[in-house]
């Protein structure tokens, strides 16, 4: 009895290994075609000198190369790396902190709650791909701007600033918050998706668990730091990794490779940047896992 | 009794974190309403009212005739349709793909499983344009493996139609698709153990499982990957310049837009090109690009807003 019982089992978990094979399937075929191959080609591109003409295109190994001419010939990569970068370290603590305090906030109940949410997740719909880079271009806007910034709120933020120093706080911090608050706009536009992300999370947390801890006497701020915050830790790593690789739609870097690709034809140089780029995102964000995901709780 | 209520700390703590919330939210609302506002603002002014110094928000001369250059210009409402078929199409079989692979990856596990899904954790990473070279070439000359040459004698050109959209959200490999498979895999993680075991002891296979119990208990994920990859898919512009660069849709009409609007104006009625009008043209366009969006977000919104309580084994 026992040993039909051990084969069912085992035929059973093998049903569920070969569905799993199924559902994965479709994925495994564009991960190959589109992605994995075409990945090795690049490799192979950074590596060669590519003349592409009428016949087709010629392959040659030329090494280094085109690593060599990004880092030291062309003009701008560097600089533009650089930035891209260091925008990216600034900009991710704040987006995930941000929206992670905004999720919190508008989880709870208030008069006109549906609106305040309705216009938080509006910067998903509006400051994305085409619209973003429009609007960067647009004049009247630069003309409101100009009007509107009358003195009044910068004057107001140094204000601020020489406050806190004169407080004790760290110069380094204080910098750093009013560059956030100078920022704001950036900030509250990238996050909509990371807001959505950390509400939904929050609402899938069971209110039993809020009840008990009010009946044992927690205080809100007790509960968000012993139920709210394991509870959403795995989407916190889901944030950070999402603000990395959303900056990648909208940064200089990407325009560079992009144009030297496509308006110079030097797919071999570009293919270089690419990969300069690519290792190194992937640096920080190695950094950055190992130390988010130390934190991480999991239901199972 | 009602005064020392009313004077404990505990509601004077309530009352000040209310007004704090309530200033708080109202900037940020007013951050980010503010280009819009402007934007439906400046859509409605006569070109006098640009330099004129006492209008800022309300035009004193009230007009259409931007929204009527921007339609004729963008080809609105062809363009509209097909971004609007182009976007549907993908965003539903990329939401299917994504979430029968999310599933698997969560707790369909076999050899070699987390394996693959350091594979989907690497298309997240890998910025598209590092393969976007490669592919360009591929379905420039589209084989299949060598397998349409066998058949037709030739390889197929896939740029400038809809295909390439189709066969990436196909294969779940389409715009940031690996993040939907995450989405839908850290979701299906969350839901416990039970609920599923529950399903599997009543009797149902996998595919039932999967169809009536994983898939109601995950409809935020769903909605969010709905609305995420229909609205990226609308407004995106590096993968649409890329393979579709003849075709009216609403991110090449748009990005193409100021180019359009100089030449007309080169030719056209007013020969001066004026840079404001031009500035002034190309924000009603933009407005016309995200309305629909908007009036989607408005029907949709109330579905991931409302709070979607986890069903099973607490309800």
């Amino acid at each position: 009895m026992r040993a039909v019982m051990k084969l069912k089992q085992r035929t059973y978990a093998q049903q569920k290994a070969l569905w799993g094979f199924l559902y994965v399937l479709p994925w495994l075929l564009g991960f190959l075609f589109f992605f994995l191959i075409p990945l090795f080609y690049s490799l192979q591109y950074s590596f060669s000198s590519i003349k592409a003409d009428s016949k087709g295109m010629t392959i040659e190994f030329i090494g280094f190369a085109n690593f060599i001419e990004a880092l030291t010939v062309n003009t701008n990569f560097n600089r533009t790396l650089v930035e891209s970068i260091v925008n990216m370290v600034v900009n991710v603590p704040l987006i995930v902190i941000f929206s992670l305090f905004l999720a919190v906030l508008l989880n709870q109940k208030f008069v006109g709650r549906a609106i305040a949410r309705s216009i938080f997740f509006l910067p998903v719909i509006l400051a994305s791909g085409v619209i973003a880079s429009l609007e960067a271009t647009s004049l009247v806007q630069a003309i409101n701007e100009q009007n509107a910034s009358g003195g009044f709120f910068s004057a107001g933020t140094i204000g601020m600033a020489n406050m806190m120093i004169r407080s004790g706080l760290n110069e380094d911090i204080v910098m750093y918050l009013m560059d956030a608050v100078e920022r704001i706009y950036q900030i509250v536009s990238q996050s909509g998706v990371q807001i959505l992300i950390f509400l939904a999370g929050i609402q899938t947390i069971s209110p039993q668990l809020y009840e008990a801890s009010k009946i044992e006497g927690a205080t809100g701020y007790e509960a968000f730091w012993k139920i709210t915050f394991p509870m959403v830790s795995p989407l916190i790593l889901v944030n950070v990794i999402y603000t990395i690789i959303d900056s990648f739609s909208r940064n200089n870097m990407t325009d560079l490779i992009k144009e030297t690709g496509f308006t110079t034809f030097n797919f071999g140089l570009s293919s270089a940047m690419a990969w300069i780029y690519f290792l190194a995102i992937m640096v920080i964000l190695f950094i950055s896992t190992y130390f988010v995901s130390k934190r991480v709780f999991y239901q199972d | 009794m009602i005064l020392t209520r009313l004077l404990s700390l505990e509601s004077w703590k309530r009352w000040l974190w209310t007004i704090i919330r309530l200033v708080l939210i109202a900037g940020l609302s007013f951050v980010i309403l503010y280009p819009i506002i402007q934007k439906m603002t400046t859509a409605i002014k006569d070109k006098s009212d640009l330099y004129s110094p006492i209008v800022v928000f309300i035009p004193e001369h009230f007009t259409l005739d931007n929204f009527k250059q921007a339609i004729v210009m963008m080809d609105y409402w062809e363009t509209l349709l097909n971004t609007f078929v182009l976007s549907g199409t993908t965003t539903i079989l990329t939401a299917v793909s994504c979430a029968l692979a999310g599933y698997a990856f969560a707790r369909l596990t076999f050899k070699g499983s987390n394996l693959l899904f350091a594979g989907v954790i690497l298309t997240i990473l890998v910025p598209p344009t590092t393969i976007l070279i490669p592919i360009y070439m591929n379905l420039k000359d589209f084989t299949l493996m060598g397998l349409i040459p066998l058949l037709t004698g030739k390889s197929v050109n896939l740029l400038n139609s809809y295909w390439p959209f189709l066969l990436t959200s196909l294969t779940a490999s389409s715009l940031k698709a690996g993040l939907y498979i995450y989405i839908f895999r850290q979701f299906f993680r969350g839901i416990p153990k039970e609920v599923e075991e529950a399903a599997y002891i009543d009797g149902a296979g996998v595919g039932s499982t999967f169809l009536r119990i994983m898939l109601p208990n995950a409809l935020p994920a769903i909605v969010t990957v709905l609305l995420f990859s229909f609205v990226w898919q609308w407004n995106d512009s590096f993968f649409t310049t890329t393979y579709l660069t003849s075709s009216k849709v609403m991110s090449t009409q748009l990005a193409s837009l100021p180019y359009n609007l100089s030449i007309l104006l080169e030719g056209g009625v007013t020969t001066n090109k004026d840079p404001f009008f031009m500035s002034m043209v190309q924000d009603t366009g933009i407005l016309l690009a995200i309305l629909p969006l908007v009036i989607l977000y408005l029907f949709v919104q109330r579905y991931f807003v409302e709070s979607i309580e986890r069903t099973g084994i607490v309800g």
